[in-house]
């Protein structure tokens, strides 16, 4: 066997050598409760000796404890609530292997209670194993379970028909099953892989050849899983290199992310979007000489620097010109719902996607399943926990993302209601964007701006609120109002985005031009941030200051309090009115 | 990728969240293997930087070589280095006669427990893996704990798609763990391929070393002759005994990780 090339040989003379290019897979294992997932998984680890000294032991102890036969489940129920109650709660992940490969074997729990634990559990496997008892026969979970392998994307999947046992290993049986779960899993447009006829309490089929059921003339479960096809690398498919965070510990300036899609290479034309700047892969980084390379690909996490210093923010992505991501402010989805309260219309959720997150607003919900049924209600009003639903979803701005068939990662998001993450998505199809936030726009610029707002105190709940009264879109040439109701700007002024990176040149009430920052020089014009506010700069020294300050921070910028009391006048040109009615306040920003 | 590849670019992308989400960010460091690999994780994933301090929570029962490498370490790399020990326990007289989970509480978790308390932390990085034992087979990547420290591990919130629990009430704190998807010999895999410098107390001498380090009342050795890396792994390989079997508070009771952990315990 030979070294492998990236190591030290002096390692390799320590007498070891490295596995070469072991394969791993993740499979889940997922069904209705009670049906003997994770006795499946136990006897798996029992029959590939995969389990440590003791643990056998410990399981007899604690099943003769409880007054029950050996439990195979108890080698992964290891929380006490778990064995106590004889159900898995919480999704675990245990190891074994096979000749051919690795396995990562996911446990998840079957009670429809736990589903947002299954979901952890199944989101990040490849294949599954969708076990259904023999005696009992498809129930609840069973089919609730397959949509949600369907809705993740795993196609991959063998049905495990356990507890044969039970019905005296009868193959009529077993047909029954069989072809009643077909009709079900087709309409899902998922073809399992195959059936597999097994008792996972009396090792039948597991790991090896069942003589119970000489009728079954396929694999069984140890050989079978070996015969899944790995999924296809990704890394000729185009680039997409979500920007996680930008560092600046030294004079380099790096970009950091994992490669979700694609390969990318020193001297790359690319794209970075929303924001469309485009420049040129300069460097990929390292930290040990042995990580040095001028080409990374899907899966690694690298850093970059590029040509031209933009100002870049966590959340945009970065793709090959000739093959650029969507961008648009709406999209449609199919969800699936674990929230404690109901997924609504109009109400402001967080979405992550990738690694951009963004307010969002569902704007209708076009048709809700019970995934158990696949009874659906069309037009409905809410979506319910365990539901899974059709909606269509309008983000505050832009964003970049692809549609889930074409790039799996940038094609998924996540909703987040209040603390917690309480649904997730996959793209099925982009929308036009509309109700982008007014703002001033020219080709591949879009700056949001709040300078019209309002600033008013109500006398009636004795508080200060700001008002947007005007979500147009301004282009170049256009002219502006320059006096509102509680604002005055100069004719003539620029408008900073500290946070977007980008400049809007006002000349007598005019839009002249809509930049990039880093295109931008200073002119000794007064300099208005976003939302109107004043800029405290006086001169070209204060303004460096100002870029410097803003970079270090980059997009912690719009919460930095001791930043903006620094830079920012909250009423050199804005001042506060009373107003003896909120009601007249249509529509604030907080 | 070769399956270690897999591993790092998983953990690094994980120790960025971290440092993106979090403005108070601390890492434990037990001068273990485990955090040891961490440490070395978090220099490739800042470029040879690290943007937070490490924390060690002394016990004053530590096997005595690990004090005297960390504090060298220490010194070497310039570490921006915690050493907390809750002194109230330890002049009261705690120790492990006091009985072993009763000791871990006070000088592990109450010690711990303090330093976040002082520091204000909000994210804590912790080298704990899904194969050392069953509660920590069960823990999220980014897993919350609440004022009072305590985990409540039968509610656990989603986690998928890489999209981690990053939004939580004040006060309460995340622990994150970047290297809960690897196991004992992938730990062992990855120090060999990246030639990373260990405590020698790994290493067999006198036929005895150590497998997994803690306490030294706690904490046994066991019986081998591998003395350099690639020898442990081919032991490992072979070996059938779980990696925390030396490890006497695990031993207690069926479920003492599981209650220790749930009040806070690494
Ligand atoms: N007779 C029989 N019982 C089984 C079999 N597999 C599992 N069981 C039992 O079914 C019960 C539920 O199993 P468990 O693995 O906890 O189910 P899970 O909820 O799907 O994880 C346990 O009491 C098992 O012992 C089997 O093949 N035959
Ligand atoms: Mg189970």
């Amino acid at each position: 066997m030979q070294c492998r090339s990236s190591v030290k040989t002096d390692i390799c003379k320590e007498g070891y050598q490295m596995s070469e290019n072991k394969e791993t897979l993740k499979i889940v294992v997922v069904g209705h409760v009670d049906h003997g997932k994770s006795t499946v998984i136990g006897r798996l680890l029992y029959d590939t000796n995969s389990l440590p000294e003791g643990a056998i032991e410990r399981v007899k102890r604690i099943s003769k404890e409880k007054g029950k036969p050996f439990e195979y489940a108890y080698l992964l129920d290891a929380f006490e609530e778990e064995q106590k109650q004889g159900i898995t709660i919480d999704t675990t992940q245990l190891q074994f292997f096979t000749k051919k490969r690795d396995y990562v074997i996911i446990d998840a729990p079957g009670h429809k209670e736990f589903l947002k634990n299954m979901i952890s559990g199944a989101a990040s496997a490849e294949a599954a194993l969708l076990v259904i008892d023999a005696k009992e026969g498809i129930k609840e979970q069973s089919k609730r379970h397959g949509y949600i392998l369907s809705l993740l994307g795993i196609q991959k999947v063998y049905v495990i028909v356990n507890k044969m046992d039970l019905i005296d290993y009868s193959e009529e049986k077993y047909h029954a099953i069989k072809e009643d779960f077909n009709i079900f899993l087709n309409t899902l447009q998922i073809t399992p892989l195959d059936y597999i006829p097994i008792s996972a309490f009396y090792g039948e089929n597991i790991a090896s050849y069942s003589h119970k059921m000489p009728w079954y003339k396929g694999k069984p479960i140890l050989e079978a899983i070996d015969e899944i096809p790995k999924d296809k690398d990704i890394s000729h498919k185009p680039l997409r290199f979500p920007i996680q965070d930008v560092y600046k510990f030294d004079s380099r300036r790096i970009i950091v992310g994992r490669i979700e899609a694609g390969t990318l290479k020193a001297g790359d034309e690319i794209q970075i979007t929303p924001g469309n700047k485009t420049t040129r892969v300069k460097t990929i980084e390292a930290w040990t000489p042995k990580d040095q390379t001028d080409v990374a690909a899907a899966g690694q996490s690298v850093g970059i620097t590029v040509a031209d210093e933009f100002f870049n923010r966590r959340g945009e992505i970065i793709s090959h010109r000739k093959d650029v991501p969507i961008i648009s402010n709406r999209f449609r989805a199919n969800i699936f719902w674990m929230g404690k309260t109901d997924l609504i219309m109009n109400k402001k959720y967080k979405i992550k996607l990738a690694t951009a997150e963004v307010e969002a607003e569902v704007k209708s919900i076009l048709k809700v399943i019970d995934a158990s049924t696949l009874s659906g209600k069309e037009k409905a009003l809410r979506v319910r926990i365990n539901d899974v639903a059709e909606i269509i979803v309008e983000t505050k701005e832009a964003v970049a993302f692809d549609e889930f068939r074409h790039s799996k990662a940038t094609g998924r998001f996540v909703i987040v209601d209040g603390y917690d993450v309480a649904g997730g998505g996959i793209i099925s199809r982009a929308e036009k964007a509309i109700n982008l936030k007014g703002g001033f726009v020219k080709e591949n610029y879009y700056l949001n701006s709040r300078i019209f707002e309002e600033y008013y105190y109500s006398v009636q709940d004795n508080s200060i609120k700001n008002v947007q009264t005007d979500n147009k879109l301004y282009y170049v040439g256009d002219e502006i109002t320059t006096t509102g109701d509680t604002y005055v700007y100069p004719d003539s002024f620029d408008i900073i985005g500290i946070k977007d990176g980008m400049v809007v040149k006002i000349r007598n009430k005019i839009i002249e031009d809509i930049l990039s920052l880093q295109d931008y020089t200073y002119n000794k014009l007064p300099l208005i941030n976003a939302r109107g506010f004043g800029i405290r700069v006086r001169n070209q020294e204060e303004f460096n200051q100002l870029i410097e300050e803003r970079d270090d921070k980059t997009d912690n910028i719009s919460k930095d309090v001791e930043f903006s009391n620094q830079w920012f006048s909250l009423n050199q040109y804005k001042h506060i009115k009373f107003s003896e009615d909120s009601v007249y306040i249509i529509e604030y920003n907080i | 990728m070769n399956h270690l590849d897999e591993l790092e670019a998983e953990s690094i992308y994980i120790l960025r969240e971290a440092y993106k989400k979090f403005g108070k960010l601390g890492m434990l460091w037990s001068i273990g293997k485990d955090s040891t690999v961490l440490m070395w994780l978090a220099k490739k994933a800042f470029y040879g930087y690290c943007p937070f301090p490490f924390i060690h929570v002394d016990t004053t029962y530590k096997i005595p070589q690990m004090i005297v490498y960390r504090d060298k370490i220490a010194r070497e790399l310039n570490l921006d280095l915690i050493v907390h020990t809750n002194e109230e326990a330890v002049k009261a007289g705690m120790g492990p006669d006091k009985g072993r989970l009763v000791c871990c509480r006070a000088l592990k978790t109450d010690g711990l427990q303090q330093v976040v308390e002082k520091y204000e932390f909000e994210g804590l990085i912790l080298g704990v893996r899904r194969d050392e034992e069953g509660s920590r087979s069960k823990e999220r990547v980014f897993s919350e704990r609440n004022k009072d420290y305590e985990w409540d591990y039968t509610n656990q919130p989603p986690e998928l798609w890489d999209q981690f629990k990053t939004d939580f009430p004040k006060g309460n704190h995340i622990r994150v763990h970047p290297i809960l998807h690897w196991n004992e010999i992938d730990v062992w895999e990855y120090i060999l391929q990246e030639n990373i410098p260990l405590i020698d107390l790994y290493f067999a001498k006198d036929g005895k070393r150590y497998r997994s380090l803690g306490c030294a009342p706690c904490t046994g050795t066991i019986e081998s002759t591998a003395s350099t890396v690639g020898e442990i792994i081919e032991e490992l390989k072979h070996t059938k005994t779980s990696e925390r079997a030396g490890r006497a508070q695990d031993q207690e009771d069926a479920y003492a990780m599981q209650k220790l952990r749930k009040d806070g315990y690494m």
